[in-house]
């Protein structure tokens, strides 16, 4: 593994290798001093030209705690700011110094392009709508760490899966592993041609909810899309948001996760996201373990402890 | 006075067919098409094709405003070693060519080089803003015989409705770049199976099908030339077959790279993949291919579409459109479809002169003919890799191509052999 870009084309035991190692990162974070000496010398720079800040820290959360030194790039300060182009902004802190990169970008594949102009491993934050790797990784391990394996769950992903970079690297991950999914959107929120996804569509949550293991909810991304996509949030959420009601109506043994940021009142009412069966911050603190998982992959090599 | 040159040996397309021959090019012209003939210079022509020069009905030389893409020296260079005595090219430069002057400065930058028939169109509205209607008259007098507002489409049906009652008179033709605003807006891709999978915004193939519907509509209203450039859409063959079955007088172009690639080429989000209309469907490719073969789409317009490296070097979504394509597009053409010499010359040369009324151009070798000629041969394996333009935004550098455009004449001169262009200094 030279890259970790993307959840496409990753095999069953790929990505049970992944989790495997998270696990015992897992099992790091829960010792009182939660840190190895992995990656020491190592430097990891985090570049999210895009805002972020649970997958940002995350990453540098997960850097620290393999003893790594981390550098940080924000565009609303850099000289991306002044005019510099993409490539400049890379090589320039390629020549710093640093052993890999994480990319955000609002565009997709462009973790794709900084692969080609260094040699350095570049590990995908999100690209456009596009994938979201670790994110998926996360989602597939809280959900494993619940339910022991993902094989044969019913999984329903609901909300803006078109303009969802978490949607399409979960979906993936979740099929590849053996869950059933459905992607449940209004026509406007689900892909153009949903059949490129190993995963059926419903345009009625209603209709599938009370099959569901897993409901994982989206957020309406008011920032992403520009154009009027629904006709309005209180409709949104009478169709589409996990009330309490709604909630009551799940198996008694179904969880529900959030990628975040959650806008409570919206797609989750505020009770759903306080129940002890939202995983949410589980999956926040998976994400450090799996990027640690994934860090330790393309840096570790043989000189890992 | 100029020396005799002897293009031996070819198959010479002529109006009365095609015939083994020599041609004599003496003074600028056609002197003699025969056997055994002998010059100051020959060129071996033999197992090739010699037809008229090739014409591009649709080009972007970026002069003036955009010289650091290309200029008209640089495409000029291009177009030559693609074997093309004619360009026609866009009015999208700063300023826009929407006046009689700027189309005039275009022209004769064009004679300064001295390598191809730089013929500019002429934008259809002021400042291609699409609010009013351009300086027609003057660029009518200063030559201009298509107009467009090429990289934009002319969007407000009425503007459309008064350029084409102003033109139909005078017989120009209203090149449409068939793309809906709205349909289109914050597009960057064909919306379909891979644009899903991307989660790329897509633009569908109805935003090029309800501009060509509505077009139509006013054809038939006002009865001026129309054509459609870089159709994309089997729909879009569709209208225009039936256009013409009903006697409009309707014509439409097709680029190499939408007959060469679909959208599966964006899954690297590689720019040089990045087209307006984009790449669409593997059905929408077949179609365009089987249109240019059947003679409904008219003629390969390149879309040449020169930008620098460093707009390049950035992710797809902030990457400009368009590749560049004229020392190509023959090959492109003879690779992925298949026409014979007659069709081939057509497409190429024939159709594109008088849809765009350029004089001297598309005419079949015959005594007195003006001497624009490209040899082509059509069983040449070659793999690009190198270009005489400005720019490098190209899919066909490291692709291999069948057909190479091998001697250029341009005014009874050479301009290009084999690829090198002679000549062409300011």
């Amino acid at each position: 593994m030279n890259h970790f870009l993307t959840i496409e084309g990753l095999t069953r035991d790929d990505l049970g290798g992944l989790l495997d190692d998270a696990d015992e990162f897992v099992e790091v974070l829960h010792r009182p001093i939660p840190k190895v000496p992995a990656l020491r010398g190592k430097t990891v720079a985090t570049m999210f030209f895009e805002a972020s800040t649970r997958t940002k820290m995350s990453f540098e959360k997960a850097a620290k705690a393999l003893s790594a030194d981390t550098m940080s790039f924000s565009p609303g300060t850099s000289s991306l700011s002044k005019g510099e182009s993409l490539k400049d902004t890379v090589l320039t802190i390629k020549a710093m110094g640093t052993d890999a990169m994480v990319v955000r970008h609002t565009a997709t594949g462009a973790p794709w392009r900084i692969a080609e102009w260094i040699e350095q491993p570049v590990l995908n934050g999100g690209d456009g709508a596009h994938q979201h790797p670790t994110q998926a990784l996360l989602d597939a391990l809280t959900i494993r760490q619940h339910f022991g394996t993902l094989d044969g769950l019913k999984i329903g992903i609901v909300g803006d899966i078109r303009h969802s970079r978490v949607a399409r690297s979960d979906i993936q991950a979740f099929s590849t592993l053996g869950a059933d999914v459905t992607m449940v959107a209004p026509r406007t929120l689900l892909p153009v041609v949903p059949e490129v996804f190993d995963a059926t569509a419903s345009e009625d949550l209603d209709d599938v909810l009370s099959d569901l293991d897993v409901v994982y909810v989206l957020r309406v991304q008011a920032e992403r899309g520009g154009a009027s996509v629904f006709p309005s949030l209180p409709e949104y959420t009478a169709r589409y948001g996990i009330t309490k009601e709604r909630f009551a109506r799940l198996k008694p043994d179904a969880v529900v996760l959030h990628p975040g940021p959650m806008n409570r009142g919206v797609e989750i009412e505020g009770a759903v996201a306080d129940d002890p069966r939202a995983l949410i911050l589980d999956q926040v603190f998976n994400g450090v373990a799996v990027r640690m998982a994934v860090l330790f992959r393309l840096l570790g090599g043989e000189h890992a402890e | 006075m100029q020396s005799d040159l002897i293009l031996a040996g070819g198959t010479v397309l002529t109006a009365d067919g095609r015939v083994e021959a020599d041609v004599r090019i003496t003074d600028g012209r056609i002197a003699e098409i025969g056997t055994g003939l002998q010059g100051d210079e020959t060129i071996d022509c033999t197992g090739t094709w010699v037809g008229p020069g090739l014409v591009d009905l649709h080009a972007h030389f970026r002069e003036p405003g955009q010289e650091w893409k290309e200029d008209i020296t640089s495409g000029s260079r291009a177009a030559a070693a693609g074997g093309y005595t004619a360009v026609v090219v866009m009015p999208n430069t700063d300023p826009a060519t929407d006046a009689g002057h700027l189309a005039r400065f275009v022209a004769d930058r064009g004679t300064e080089v001295g390598l191809v028939d730089v013929m500019p169109a002429g934008a259809v509205s002021k400042g291609r803003a699409g609010l009013e209607l351009a300086h027609l008259d003057e660029l009518w007098a200063a030559g201009v015989r298509v107009f467009s507002d090429d990289g934009d489409v002319v969007a407000d049906a009425g503007l459309l409705r008064r350029a084409m009652d102003y033109l139909a008179a005078r017989g120009g033709v209203i090149s449409q770049h068939a793309v809906d605003v709205g349909l289109s807006r914050g597009g960057y891709m064909h919306e379909g199976a891979v644009s899903s999978l991307l989660g790329m915004y897509g633009i569908p193939s109805a935003a090029d099908d309800v501009i060509i519907a509505r077009d139509l509509e006013l054809v038939e209203v006002t009865g001026a030339r129309y054509h459609v450039q870089h159709l994309s859409t089997a729909n879009g063959v569709a209208m225009i077959a039936a256009a013409k079955a009903r006697g409009l007088p309707v014509t439409a172009e097709v680029t190499p790279h939408h007959l060469a690639f679909d959208h599966h080429a964006a899954v690297g989000t590689n720019p040089v993949y990045k087209m307006m209309p984009p790449l669409r469907s593997t059905d929408d490719r077949a179609a365009l291919r089987q249109g240019l073969m059947d003679g409904t789409i008219d003629v390969v317009g390149t879309d040449h579409a020169p930008h620098a490296d460093h707009e390049e070097e950035v992710p797809w979504e902030h990457a400009p459109n368009g590749v560049i394509g004229l020392e190509w597009a023959a090959a492109v053409v003879n690779t992925f479809a298949t026409l014979d010499q007659e069709a081939f010359y057509d497409r190429l040369s024939v159709a594109p002169a008088r849809i765009g009324q350029i004089g001297g151009h598309g005419l079949l070798p015959a005594i007195g003919v003006p001497a624009n000629l490209t040899v082509f041969d059509p069983n040449r394996e070659w793999t690009p890799s190198s270009t005489l333009s400005k720019a490098q935004n190209s899919p066909y550098l490291g692709l291999p191509l069948r057909g190479k455009p091998i001697v250029t004449v341009y005014r009874g001169a050479v301009t290009a052999v084999d690829g090198a262009v002679a000549g062409g200094g300011s």
